[in-house]
């Protein structure tokens, strides 16, 4: 693509290659450690599930007597291959039976470490299979019922209720919608356990369970199937669990997350060791089910200023990029956010979210770039509220985003009502094809207000990005460069979940799914 | 002027292009499928509501068997303005120089506020307006002011560590930031506070004020808080309320 921005090809390589040193830091901090999600995560994908007498999950049953036996540096799967072995059990037997008080798993005697192996491949290539066909069946799904065009038309349902969550995705994707995101109760981000069942209570937002994701699975590929266009499921792989999620995810064929390598730490106050190590697992797994990830730079936004602090958006995006990278995702599965945030009293605000929708597109060329409507700004007066929609649509379509979280009229009021949606997805369908190839008519002035200011951002993202480098991210966050927000190395919540793993500790599915489909 | 009517306060009904027409324009949803009987029972629907001419101006086919309404109606209700009290936060407010100038005057120390988006909301998107430097739309946030030490506790916080936190800081002043409110989960969790706060005999030594898009004074007293900020509220008027009480309550 050329460039309409004319930006700096060394200063994009420049950032970028600080950014990839910063990851790299943090990776030898990550590979050292193990959390209790990633764990559990290990035990749901060996296919440990269910909740015993009090709800409590048996995956997080079975790390917890790990856990007590001392023996989590070494990885639920050893332990669960080495019970197999001595029991000839399933996992899910194994996991029932420590429920019970019957096994205590690490005190059962060691058995042979190549029939533990052995067992513990068998049972984890099962899974591996399953998820890759949950890929293969989305892949015809797209070969045969198709999709929609970009950008994707992106709503939420918000109702606690997952039944009534169905009511409206299915009406949202007959009025045009290509992803539904079932936006989780506001709590469930701290649990540190996922719970379990189909839920018909919550908060803004229903719980994400297994049982959840296959209700809304079904509700989407039956109204997909009618009216011959995939729709798209979308979830929350962030908070205290996020590695457990996208195993749900992965398993019942979920197409896009919220999986941002800094979100937590910055906007959950959840630990930042806790939270690198449990995105770095969950990418491994979101990237090998061709789940697109969607980033939170957005709510930068909502603590910061967009004009002043533009430049924290496109630094976080390459940061995320190289974790990302790391895990083993493709550009084509990065779904960066960034958001249309600026005051919309400013004078020619529009010119400068403009060129920072343009910048992220040329930076990020491969990308489906996921962009934020305005929230910070919306008052309640919901007919300018709509026109601060249809100008963030038009600088979409202009820009050729790839994923449109669609802005409601009603932001600032309440969780979206059924007719919100369809006024707001009229909104795009009507600028979006009324303005379809902007993009490829018009071009900007050279070294005019939208080329500099696009200029200016990068050019500010990388002298951050370069201090980042040198300071390391952890102290970055310590002294609050992103989104304002100061946050502590051994501060916040989850970081007596976090394990040094001892130098025998495996886990077979970075193994089997780094990379991808091998 | 001559042949204009005059607006009779004791009974106001609203205003489309004339006076007393009785215009409003409405939408909504009724779970019925489109079509002329839709139009009908959305009509009738708006006939009891108590107005006259009802029009279906605009009907749109949701997809699940629900249809979409935009409606006008001739109101025929009034009320009467002259009458009419609604309780406020009844004081002159002082921009930002004022209340520091306040503070170095009369209370001679710095105020201590404490603020925290409590329970489940991690909307902090108001306590940050209120409380962060940088304010909201021009208005500069407690952070900002001289002679205000503002801890910004963030969002998620569980009442008993808001109140921990105000006690460890010696905080002249508490504000709780409610944005959810589906299933009225900001009543329990406001009410909760000042239950609290009470049992710790803390509820008369602090300066308890809440704040949200939903929240108005009125229903703030009635759940036990001095006050109330719901939308359009800034810095400068959270800041009048607290030392301006700090002064009335003698909590120097």
């Amino acid at each position: 693509m050329e460039s309409k921005l004319n930006l700096n090809q060394g200063l994009i390589d420049s950032a970028r290659s600080a950014a990839k040193n910063i990851a790299e830091n943090v990776q030898q901090f990550i590979d050292k450690n193990t959390t209790v999600t990633v764990e559990r995560t290990v035990a749901r994908l060996m296919g440990v599930d269910g909740v015993d007498e009090i709800d409590k999950p048996l995956p997080n049953v079975l790390v917890d007597n790990i856990k007590e036996g001392g023996g989590l540096s070494r990885g639920v799967a050893f332990w669960i291959g080495n019970a197999m072995v001595n029991t000839g059990l399933t996992p899910q037997e194994i996991a029932e039976k420590v429920s019970a008080g019957e096994i205590d798993i690490t005190k059962l005697p060691i058995a042979d470490e190549k029939k533990i192996m052995d067992a513990v491949y068998e049972t984890a290539k099962m899974m591996v299979e399953r998820i890759k066909n949950n890929r293969a069946k989305r892949e015809d799904y797209l070969n045969t019922i198709g999709e929609g065009q970009k950008p994707y038309l992106y709503v939420i349902v918000a109702t606690g209720n997952i039944y009534e969550d169905v009511l409206q995705a299915q009406a949202a994707a007959r009025q045009g919608a290509d992803v539904i995101a079932v936006i989780r109760t506001t709590a469930q981000s701290l649990l540190d356990y996922v719970p379990y069942g189909p839920t018909t209570e919550g908060f803004g937002g229903t719980f994400a369970t297994q049982e959840n994701f296959r209700i809304m699975r079904r509700a989407l590929d039956e109204v997909g199937e009618e009216i011959g266009r995939y729709i798209r499921l979308c979830n929350y792989c962030s908070g205290l669990c996020m590695p457990e999620i996208a195993a749900m995810g992965a398993m019942e064929r979920l197409d896009v997350m919220l999986n941002d390598a800094l979100y937590g730490i910055l906007f959950r106050d959840i630990n930042m060791q806790r939270t690198l190590v449990d995105q770095y697992f969950s990418r491994i797994i979101n990237g090998f089910a061709g789940i697109i990830i969607n980033t939170g730079e957005d709510n930068y936004l909502t603590t910061a200023d967009a004009v002043e602090e533009a430049h924290t958006v496109l630094a976080s995006q390459l940061i995320n990029e190289q974790f990302a990278l790391k895990a083993g995702i493709p550009e084509e599965q990065m779904g960066l956010g960034h958001a249309f945030e600026m005051n919309p009293t400013l004078e020619n605000g529009f010119l400068y979210e403009l060129a920072q929708a343009q910048m992220a597109r040329e930076i990020f060329p491969k990308a489906p770039l996921k962009y934020m409507p305005p929230t910070k700004f919306m008052t309640g007066n919901i007919f300018r509220g709509h026109l601060q929609d249809a100008l963030f649509n038009f600088i979409s379509i202009w820009t050729h985003q790839g994923i449109q979280l669609l802005g409601m009229p009603t932001e600032a009021i309440h969780t979206p009502h059924l007719q919100d949606r369809m006024l707001s997805i009229e909104n795009a369908q009507y600028i979006f094809n009324n303005a379809r190839n902007i993009g490829d008519e018009v071009e900007f002035k050279k070294d005019g207000m939208i080329q500099k200011r696009a200029q200016e951002v990068l050019a500010k993202a990388e002298s951050l990005l370069k201090d980042i480098e040198t300071e390391g991210i952890f102290d970055t966050i310590e002294k609050g460069k992103f989104g304002g927000v100061k946050r502590s190395f051994t501060g916040g919540k989850g970081l007596a979940g976090v394990v040094e793993k001892d130098e025998k500790y495996f886990n077979p599915f970075i193994d089997l799914m780094l990379g991808g489909v091998k | 002027m001559e042949g204009i009517q005059k607006v009779d306060l004791t009974n106001v009904k609203p205003y489309g292009d004339t006076l007393n027409d009785g215009m409003v324009q409405m939408s909504f949803t009724l779970p019925v499928p489109y079509g002329d009987e839709a139009s009908e029972a959305a009509k009738q629907l708006v006939s009891k509501m108590g107005f006259d001419e009802p029009a279906v101006v605009y009907s749109k086919d949701l997809g699940v068997g629900y249809t979409y309404f935009v409606m006008y109606g001739k109101c025929t209700h009034t009320v009467d303005y002259t009458t009419i009290e609604v309780p406020k936060v009844d004081i002159e407010f002082m921009d930002r120089h004022q209340v520091e100038d306040y503070i170095k005057e009369n209370i001679k120390r710095d105020v201590v506020i404490v603020g925290a988006c409590t329970g489940t909301d991690a909307h902090t998107v108001g306590i940050d307006a209120i409380m962060n430097m940088k304010g909201f739309d021009g208005n500069y946030g407690l952070e900002r002011y001289n002679g205000i030490e503002a801890i910004n506790l963030g969002s998620q916080v569980p009442n008993e560590e808001l109140i921990a936190k105000a006690i460890e800081f010696k905080a002249d002043a508490i504000l709780v930031s409610q944005v959810v409110t589906q299933k009225d989960v900001h009543i329990a969790n406001l009410t909760q506070l000042v239950e609290m706060m009470e049992a710790e005999g803390l509820r008369d030594k602090m300066i308890l004020v809440c704040g949200g898009p939903r929240i108005s004074h009125e229903l703030a007293q009635e759940l036990g808080y001095d006050a109330g900020f719901g939308s359009g509220s800034f810095a400068n008027h959270v800041a009048t309320f607290v030392v301006k009480q700090i002064v009335e309550r003698n909590l120097i």
